[in-house]
Parts: C-alpha cells; structure tokens; sequence
C-alpha cells in the first residue's frame, strides 16, 4: 500500500474512533446540565446524584474523546501536509478558533465542575456544566466549519497557488455548515439520550434502583424525543440542500446513474453494479425521490453519468464518481437507524406517560440494543459525507491522492497506523470495562464508599474516593 | 508598529513558552509520583494537585499548533510532517497520560494502579524530552528544501546536542513540578519537595549551562540578534541563583516562579533566537521558513487577529480564576475527593 492509501486509513480510522465519544460527550454534557439545573431550581437531591452518577460516564469518555482529538489537531500537518500548506490560509482560523474559544472553555470548566462540588455556589457550579456544554457546540461548530469548507468552498480566493480566504463571514454562513451542524448537533443529543435511556432500561430490566433510573429516563427521553424530530428535519433539510449543492454524493447516495424521472422514484435497496455504472436490480417507492430532493412531488434528479461528464468538461479527464455502493448503503443504514431512533423514542415517552415502561420487556429489551443505535448512525452519516466527496478533499480544487504529505514515507504512516491502532483498541477496552464497572456499582455507590471508610479496619479505603 | 506577522510570531512563541510554563509543572508533576511520592495516597495528592488544571494547561500546546496552523500554515505542515515519527511519539503519550489521569482512580487493585503510574510516569517524561530535541534539531537546522518540504534521517532530529535540549527541558519540568509540590503539598510531601529540588539544582545548572555553551558553539542564536540572547543567558543564570536562594530559605511561592522564569526564559530565547525565521535549512540559507514566507495572507491574519485578541483575555481570565478557586494545598493525610 502507498502512503495515499495508508494515510487515508490512518485518517478514517482514527477519525471514526474519535467521533465515537464526541456526539456522546456532546449528548452527556447537555442532559447532565439539564438535570443539574433541576437540582438548583428544584433543590431536590435525587438530580444532584443524577448528574453526579451520569457525569461519572460522562468523565470516562470525555477524557478519551478529549485524548483522541489531540491526534485530529495534529494530523493534518503530520499527514496531509499538502493539503494543510494548499488550504491553511482558510482551514487553520477556525481550528485556531475552536482551541481558543472551545478547548479552553471546556477543559477549564470541566476542572471546575470535576473538583468543585464543595467549593463553588450551586448555581456557579451548575453554570460550569452549561459552559462545558456551551464549549462542545461551539468545538463542533468550529470543526464543521472548516469541514463544509472542504465540502463546498465559499469565501475563498484561488491565488499565490493556494486558497486564500476572502470573506470570513461566508465561511460561518456556510449553507452546508448550517445544515451539517443542527444535524450534528441533533444527531450528538439523541446519542447522549439513548445512552442514558439504555441504561436505565437495563437497570429497569433488573429491577435495581428503579426509581432513580425513572427519572433519569423521563429527562433523557425528553431530549430523545426532540433530538429524534429535529434529527429527521435536518435530515430531509440536508438532503435537499446536497441535492442543490453536491449533486453527485446524492446521485450516488441514490444510486442514480441515469437522470431520474420527472417525478422521480426512490431506490429503496439495489444491487449495484459500479463496473458498468448501473444497478442489476432494485426496489423503488415512487415519488419519493422527489419528495426527498426538492420537498414536493415533481422534479427530476440528475444522475452520476450526466455529472461525470460536467465534470469532465470543468476540470479534465478523470473519475468524479465517488465509491458508489459506500456511500449508497452508509446513508441507508443512517437513515433507518435515524427513523428507528426518532420511533423508539416516541414510543417510550407514551409508554412512560402511561405508566407502562417498567413493564415493557421488549421495549427495554430493545433500548438496550438501541444504545447502539446513535454510534452506528452517526458513524455512517460521516462515511456517506467524506466517501461522497472524493476523490476530492476540498471539492474542485484539490484531490485527496495531491493531499498528502510528500516527505513522509509509507513505512512511517504504517509504523503510526498500526501503533495508534493499538493504543485506541486497548483504550477502547478499557474504557468499555469502565464503563459496566460504574454501571454496576449504581447510583448510590458514593454513600456507600463513605459507609465504608468509616469502617476502622479499612485502612486502604482510607484517603482515596474515586 | 508590529506587522501582523511578527504579531502572530509572538503570539504563537507565547502559547508555547506558555504550555511549557504550565504543563511544565504538570510533566513535573508527572515525574514526582515516581520519584518523590511513596504512597498511593501520596501520589493521589501529586495528581490532585494539577488535576482541575492540567488539561487546560495541555489546551495551550493545541491552541498554539492551532494558531501556528492558522498564521502559518507551512511552518505547521513542514514542521508536523517533517518531525512525523516524533510527533506520533509525543502525541502517544500525551494519550496514554490524558487517560491515565482519569482512569487511575476508578479501580483499587495494585496492578491497575501501578499500570496507569507506570503511564503517568512516561507520558510526562516523554512529551518534554521529544519537544526538547525537536526544538533544539530546529535551531541547529534540518534539512528542508526549495520546496519547503524537511526529509530529515535521523541523526539530523537526534543527537547528542539536541538529546542535551531535551533531557535539559525535561529536567527543568521536573525541577518546576517539585516547586509546584512545594506549593500545593502538606507537611513531609512538601519538605520532600524542596529536598529533591535543592539535589537537583547542581545538576540543572551544569545542564544549563552546558547546553548554553553547546548553543554558542552549534547555532547562531548568539549572533543573531546582536548581544540580546547573551543578556538572556546573563538573565538566566541570575533567576537560577535565586532559585535556588528561595529553595534554600523555603520561600516556597518565590522558588515557584523562578523555576517557572527559568522555563520561559529557555523557551522563549529559542523562539527569539529563531526570529524571524521560524525553521532553520541546513542545506541553503534561502530555503529558510521565515514568518513571510510560511504565513497565511494578510486579510486571514486580521481576522485571527481581532478574533484572538477578543477572546484571549476571556480565556486568561478564567483560567486564572480557575486557578484562583484550588489554591488551598492538598492535604494528604485527610480524605482526598475524586
């Protein structure tokens, strides 16, 4: 394999890793700020352990999600030095800008919150959560900004041989940022409430500290159920906006190699045959296409064949269609583990309005396995976005093969690959093993652990509560 | 008036001498629970004692590579790919500490304990010590071409001068941690500080000044800027004797600052001896990464400008104030939370 090849591994790989605590750090830190707000307000100490117990979870991933990012920063420059001296001028402001404004605030904050519980007011106290919270949005703000740069320039000037920005202010309107980013952003609290909601339907299922868990449940669902809707909105928003904006990674989200029908149908599920660029067999719904594209029941949709041949004329010979099948199974698997996200939800706030839930075996039993849901998700809603590009990284003006670095070898790619693989597999585990210990230990371990210094005999117990 | 450039030049050296300012005595930190602390309730106390801190103090080296990216995109993309090995070294056990910290406490048997100090340990030797050298490589030069693009082997990154830079930088992180304990530490932890600390004066000072003669002899740092960086060294070693006065008085919070004076006056004179070039080229002069040529235009540096400037008193602010709420010391022979 040639360093291209290994750098892109490098980079999918370790970038699906670190979005797999970000949306739930994101997620976390909002609900625990709502329930540690009740506490302030309602002054009732049962939210006081919830946002104690769910900030335990939401520590141990924090800091991997914190660990892995510092890799992102870096990467760029250590990888892709191409790329970084080609589009720095545009691309390093917001990254500077989300260290700054984001990192600072949440890490500072977060020490705060961590070791402040006697220290600080209630209300001082709960603010440094918010502020925690507050920092995550604005670090996915800042790096989404920078990401739908790469996705659909605005505000750029091409000279001196490289992008130079032009007009900051379009780059923070970006349409792609503001439909990438309620999308995110809705995608990271459904993820944060389906974790806690997972949870307690296996606390539920055990019948261990039900009353505790049915509260944490009610918050949590609470945001699932608004997270879902605003996920499927944003969701049809984006898709219209890609259809406008990146026509070709929606025809192949699609599977549209010829231009559709007028009205066009939606490919459900299709055998896709990216050698002779069609498909062998099909499931279509009519209209839908459509329906999804434009938001009404007419319209044609221009298939990849068209678009490869406009882009042929526009930027030379060469292979403007993305890794079909990649991108059409990624954005179903979102799309469906999105419409069962927005269902579960809603079904468990009925059942929890109607005092049902506790009984609801299969409903538990299945929110159990949803916990999953989110991660997978979110997941494939990024591999649908940056497999869609290529084979650019920043659409129309640079590929990714001209990307990466020149003075790295592929023996130094292989070696990093293989050596932050195996640090993220054991952290993965451990943290994983973390994870069911604090489970297990429940929601009222903290007294206990104070019951058990007390104990004269337990020297060892002594000094340290973690 | 400054351009933007030598602006963002200054800027980017000041988040670096700041890191190492504050992650200095973090590192330090890291190092004593080996070296210093006996107990696990003692190491407890050494982590403690940076533990609302020293993950913000770790922002500082995010934001100033951010920053370097942001104003000088080819120094960024030179010196990350140019340093690859050495950067995933350092970003390894920035990992391995980050978690370790956090992971430590949440289980009681010895060999998950031991385990995650053996990390700690490592993860706050190794991020100095690679720093060191690869700072210490770019004032000595590397080789970077007319295309900007630095292949270096590996005698060019390592050394025996700039292994010198880094066990120097390490030895001075350690030498601030123990200042830092000697502040925020109780009764015999404290004392056990300073006793450390007072062993390792002469052994920095020789370090020192070896490496500042090495630096005469190996770079042109002494040269550059008339006799500026030889009233530094003067500066220094006038900072070091108090520092070791205050270490010998117990004027615990004085030594403090010296130790950490002493950190910035070593990291600073570096970015001052580089300026205003930011990497030095071993093959030819003119191929030189300088804070024209490696910068971002004039209209992105004003609005990194305004956008920095705004936010970066905020961001002194709270962290101040932060520092501001755990200034009681950590007693270790009382119930430590977390």
């Amino acid at each position: 394999m040639d360093v291209v090849e290994l750098s892109r591994i490098q980079f999918a790989s370790t970038t699906l890793f670190h979005f797999l605590f970000v949306p739930l750090s994101i997620g976390l830190a909002f609900i625990i700020a709502i329930m540690e707000t009740i506490y302030v307000v309602k002054k009732d100490e049962a939210y006081k352990k919830m946002a104690k117990f769910w900030g335990h979870l939401f520590l141990i991933n924090f800091a991997v999600g914190v660990v892995t990012g510092i890799l992102q920063e870096f990467q760029f420059g250590m990888n892709w030095s191409e790329y970084s001296r080609f589009v720095g001028d545009v691309f390093g402001a917001p990254l500077a800008i989300e260290a700054l404004l984001a990192f600072f605030m949440e890490s500072t904050f977060l020490g705060l919150w961590i070791f402040g519980w006697d220290r600080l007011p209630k209300w001082l106290h709960a603010l440094c959560i918010w502020l925690v919270s507050l920092g995550t949005m604005f670090s996915a703000f800042f790096i989404l900004s920078a990401n739908s740069f790469m996705q659909h320039p605005v505000g750029e000037v091409l000279q001196r041989g490289r992008l130079e920005m032009h007009d900051f202010a379009a780059i923070l309107t970006n349409g792609q940022l503001w439909v990438e980013f309620p999308h995110t952003l809705f995608g990271s609290f459904a993820t944060g409430a389906l974790f806690i909601t997972g949870i307690s339907a296996i606390a539920f299922l055990k019948k261990k500290h039900v009353d505790f868990y049915q509260r944490s449940f009610k918050v949590a669902i609470t945001v699932g159920v608004a997270s879902g809707i605003g996920l499927a909105l944003s969701g049809h928003e984006q898709a219209q906006y890609l259809v406008e904006t990146q026509p070709m990674k929606m025809a192949a989200a699609e599977g549209l190699w010829e231009n559709s029908e007028d009205p066009g149908a939606w490919t459900a599920i299709a055998n896709i045959d990216t050698a002779n660029k069609e498909n062998t067999s099909e499931v279509e719904i009519p209209y839908l296409l459509s329906y999804l594209s434009y938001g009404k029941f007419s319209g044609s949709v221009t298939g990849m064949n068209e678009l490869q041949e406009r882009y042929t004329k526009m930027y030379g010979e060469g292979n403007y269609i993305p890794p079909v099948k990649t991108v059409f199974w990624s954005f179903r698997v979102m799309a469906v583990l999105g419409g069962a996200i927005v269902g579960l939800a809603i079904l468990g706030a009925y059942l929890y309005a109607r005092k049902k839930l506790v009984q609801s075996k299969w409903y538990l039993c299945l929110m159990v396995i949803a916990i999953s849901f989110p991660f997978i998700g979110n997941s494939a809603g990024w591999i649908m976005t940056e497999i869609g590009r290529q084979p650019w990284v920043v659409f129309g003006y640079m590929q990714t093969e001209d990307a990466v670095s020149a003075n790295v070898t592929a023996g130094q790619v292989l070696f990093s690959l293989i050596a932050f693989s195996t640090f993220y597999i054991i952290l993965f585990a451990v943290m994983v093993t973390l994870f069911v210990r604090e489970i297990k230990k429940g929601p009222h371990h903290e007294e206990e652990m104070i019951e058990e210094n007390h104990d004269p005999f337990m020297k060892e117990g002594q000094h340290a509560i973690s | 008036m400054l351009s933007l450039n030598e602006f963002w030049f200054i800027l980017v050296a000041f988040m670096f001498v700041g890191f190492f300012f504050l992650e200095g005595f973090d590192f330090g930190v890291g190092i004593s629970t080996k070296f210093v602390a006996r107990t696990d309730a003692e190491r407890r106390a050494f982590i403690n004692s940076i533990g609302p801190v020293w993950d913000a103090n770790e922002v500082w080296l995010i934001t100033g590579i951010g920053a370097m990216f942001a104003a000088f995109p080819n120094w960024y993309a030179s010196m990350l790919s140019g340093f690859y090995l050495v950067f995933v070294i350092i970003l390894l056990a920035l990992i391995g500490r980050g978690v370790a910290f956090e992971f430590r406490g949440k289980a009681k048997s010895p060999v998950w304990r031991t385990t995650w100090d053996w990390v700690i340990l490592f993860g706050s030797i190794i991020p100095p010590l690679a720093f060191g050298t690869m700072f210490t490589a770019i004032i000595q030069g590397v080789p970077i071409d007319g295309d900007m693009q630095m292949r270096a082997s590996f005698s060019d990154i390592v050394n025996w001068y700039t292994l010198l830079g880094g066990v120097t930088l390490t030895m001075l992180c350690f030498m601030h941690g123990l200042t830092f304990g000697t502040i925020r530490l109780m009764y015999d932890l404290r004392d056990r500080c300073r006793q450390v600390a007072k062993k390792l004066l002469p052994i920095n000072a020789v370090l020192l000044v070896t490496v500042g003669v090495a630096t005469f002899f190996k770079t042109d740092l002494f040269t550059v800027h008339g006799n500026l960086l030889e009233y530094l060294f003067l500066a220094g070693i006038v900072v070091y004797l108090f520092l070791g006065y205050f270490l010998t008085r117990g004027r615990d919070g004085w030594a403090f600052f010296s130790s950490g004076l002493v950190i910035m006056l070593v990291t600073g004179s570096l970015f001052i001896g580089l300026f205003p070039r930011v990497m030095i080229s071993s093959i030819n002069e003119a191929y030189n990464l300088t804070i024209h040529n490696a910068a971002s235009g004039a209209y992105s540096l004003k609005v990194i400008t305004y956008l920095g400037l705004t936010l970066l008193p905020f961001v002194l602010g709270y962290q101040i104030w932060s520092y501001y709420v755990f200034r009681k010391r950590i007693n270790h022979k009382e119930h430590m939370e977390y």
